[in-house]
């Protein structure tokens, strides 16, 4: 399979980027790993008539901690994201999410960045970024401004970004003390999307949830938040499982999943509803460890 | 991989490209929307790499470009500019001296019809350079992105894990 025919350019910056996007006037595409791009392209779904190549972008990759803040610069791989000891120390989150995300080939080229612009329901970072309250870096002609991760995603492939705009970078708050994260996905074949998958983030002091964050991929036209869930889980016991099944199941509550070949809607819904309490259960485990090597670990939240 | 400057300066639907495959340097001009996997079968006839599904999934194109497997069908032939690539033709020595992982999928008969076994090899090889030999587990996750009809994976797995466990040995200071 072949793309039409299109023009191509490699930028050596973001700003050369935003430059190209405006010259396109809406035809020009950005390509980082082309996971989504390329095959869309293959089956002549996407005709842009420029592409601009991120890839050699410097400095573009990074994962670092800066400032009180998780930076993870966009052009950063999937599979540096899942080996990275700073994420898996801080927000092990993120590694479960790139871990679930395609295949190992496919995760050495796929970037974060990408698999948030792209703004896929099916894709897994966006949840994980609305658990963690995560905010973009925008760039574009009128300079560069932040977007909270909740009013990046606006529409089923819709996002906040103008038409010149490039997303260049990840922000995510360190975790303070008693912080746990996790995301479980199910999917029916190794590399698919989800089914459904659940993205926690849950703060424990004196053995209860102090406060959590819970958003689901694939249950909507774009990530959803499970507030009620969220309220619920506030006071349990994070010795009561049943009590914490209970309350995260309400992530089920009012979302209407589409049928597809994955499963009807019912079952969507009561697996989200069970990958809740897993989710929520996992991220407590780990609130639990953080808390016995809190006293240990430099800094935390500002 | 690293970053290096930008080579195309301004849109074109073609360009002059440098790649090195398998230590050889060559220089290609190719469209825009040409894949690498066109580019190494089609223009370079190094036909080992196949081409499978063509939609990412069946990993039969699988290649290293700076090291790094990758599905070449997924790839554009000019984001390869400047990159080392290795192909299955790459790995055994020229005097015919199968490479390791190759051997071992001969010993353990870890392939049927082999469609599916230079896209397997190629994903196998970050496994060789390891700490520890990888577990079955590991394994199995590695070529997770590789579809094989005939063998059930089974012998595949033999094999991986037979080489790198003699990478290993030979790699233990006593060993």
């Amino acid at each position: 399979m072949y793309p039409a025919a299109f023009e191509y350019v490699a930028v050596g910056s973001f700003a050369e980027a935003s430059e190209q996007l405006a010259r396109a006037a809406g035809e020009g595409k950005l390509l980082s790993g082309g996971c989504s791009l390329i095959p869309l392209m293959k089956l002549r779904l996407a005709e842009p008539r420029l592409l601009i190549d991120l890839n050699r972008v410097p400095g573009a990759a990074g994962i670092i901690a800066q400032a009180g803040e998780i930076r993870i610069g966009a052009l950063a791989r999937e599979a540096d994201v899942e080996a990275s000891a700073l994420l898996a120390a801080s927000w092990p989150i993120l590694v479960d999410t790139s871990a679930v995300i395609a295949d190992p080939l496919v995760r050495n080229m796929g970037t974060i960045g990408g698999n948030i612009a792209h703004a896929d329901p099916a894709n897994d970072h966006p949840a994980t970024m609305l658990a963690l309250g995560a905010r973009f870096v925008l760039s574009g002609a009128a300079g560069t401004r932040e977007v909270a991760a909740a009013d990046f995603f606006q529409d089923l492939f819709g996002t906040a970004l103008g038409e010149d705009e490039v997303l260049t970078e990840i922000r995510i708050a360190a975790p303070g003390p008693g912080t746990g994260s996790a995301y479980v996905k199910y999917e029916r074949q190794v590399g698919d999307f989800a089914v459904a998958a659940v993205a926690a983030v849950v703060v424990v002091a004196d053995s209860r949830i102090r406060s959590a964050r819970l958003a689901l991929t694939n249950a909507g036209p774009v990530p959803l938040r499970a507030e009620a869930a969220e309220a619920a889980l506030v006071g349990v016991r994070v010795d009561d499982g049943a009590a914490l099944d209970e309350a995260a199941a309400l992530a089920g509550d009012g979302i209407q999943p589409w049928a597809d070949l994955r499963g009807g809607s019912a079952y969507k819904v009561d697996l989200a509803r069970g990958l809740a309490g897993r989710a929520v259960q996992c991220a407590v485990q780990r609130a639990l460890a953080y808390g016995a090597v809190a006293g240990a670990a430099p800094g935390g939240r500002r | 991989m690293t970053a290096t400057p930008a080579m195309t300066a301004t849109p074109a639907r073609e360009h002059r490209i440098t790649v090195t495959v398998n230590g050889q340097a060559h220089e290609a001009v190719v469209e825009s929307r040409l894949l690498l996997v066109h580019l190494l079968r089609e223009q370079l006839g190094l036909t080992g790499t196949h081409v499978g599904c063509d939609t990412t999934s069946c990993g039969a194109c699988t290649v290293t470009v700076d090291a790094r497997p990758i599905k070449s069908c997924t790839m554009f032939a000019v984001q390869a500019d400047g990159r080392e690539i290795t192909t299955i033709e790459g790995l055994a020595d020229p005097d015919g001296t199968l490479h390791p992982l190759q051997q071992a999928f001969w010993d353990e008969h870890g392939l049927q019809c082999g469609y599916c076994t230079p896209g397997m090899v190629m994903a196998a090889l970050p496994l060789l350079d390891l700490d520890e030999p990888p577990t079955d587990a590991q394994i199995r996750t590695q070529i997770s992105g590789n579809l094989c009809r005939c063998t059930g994976y089974a012998n595949i797995v033999r094999a991986i894990a037979s080489a790198t466990q003699r990478a290993h040995a030979e790699r233990a200071p006593d060993g």
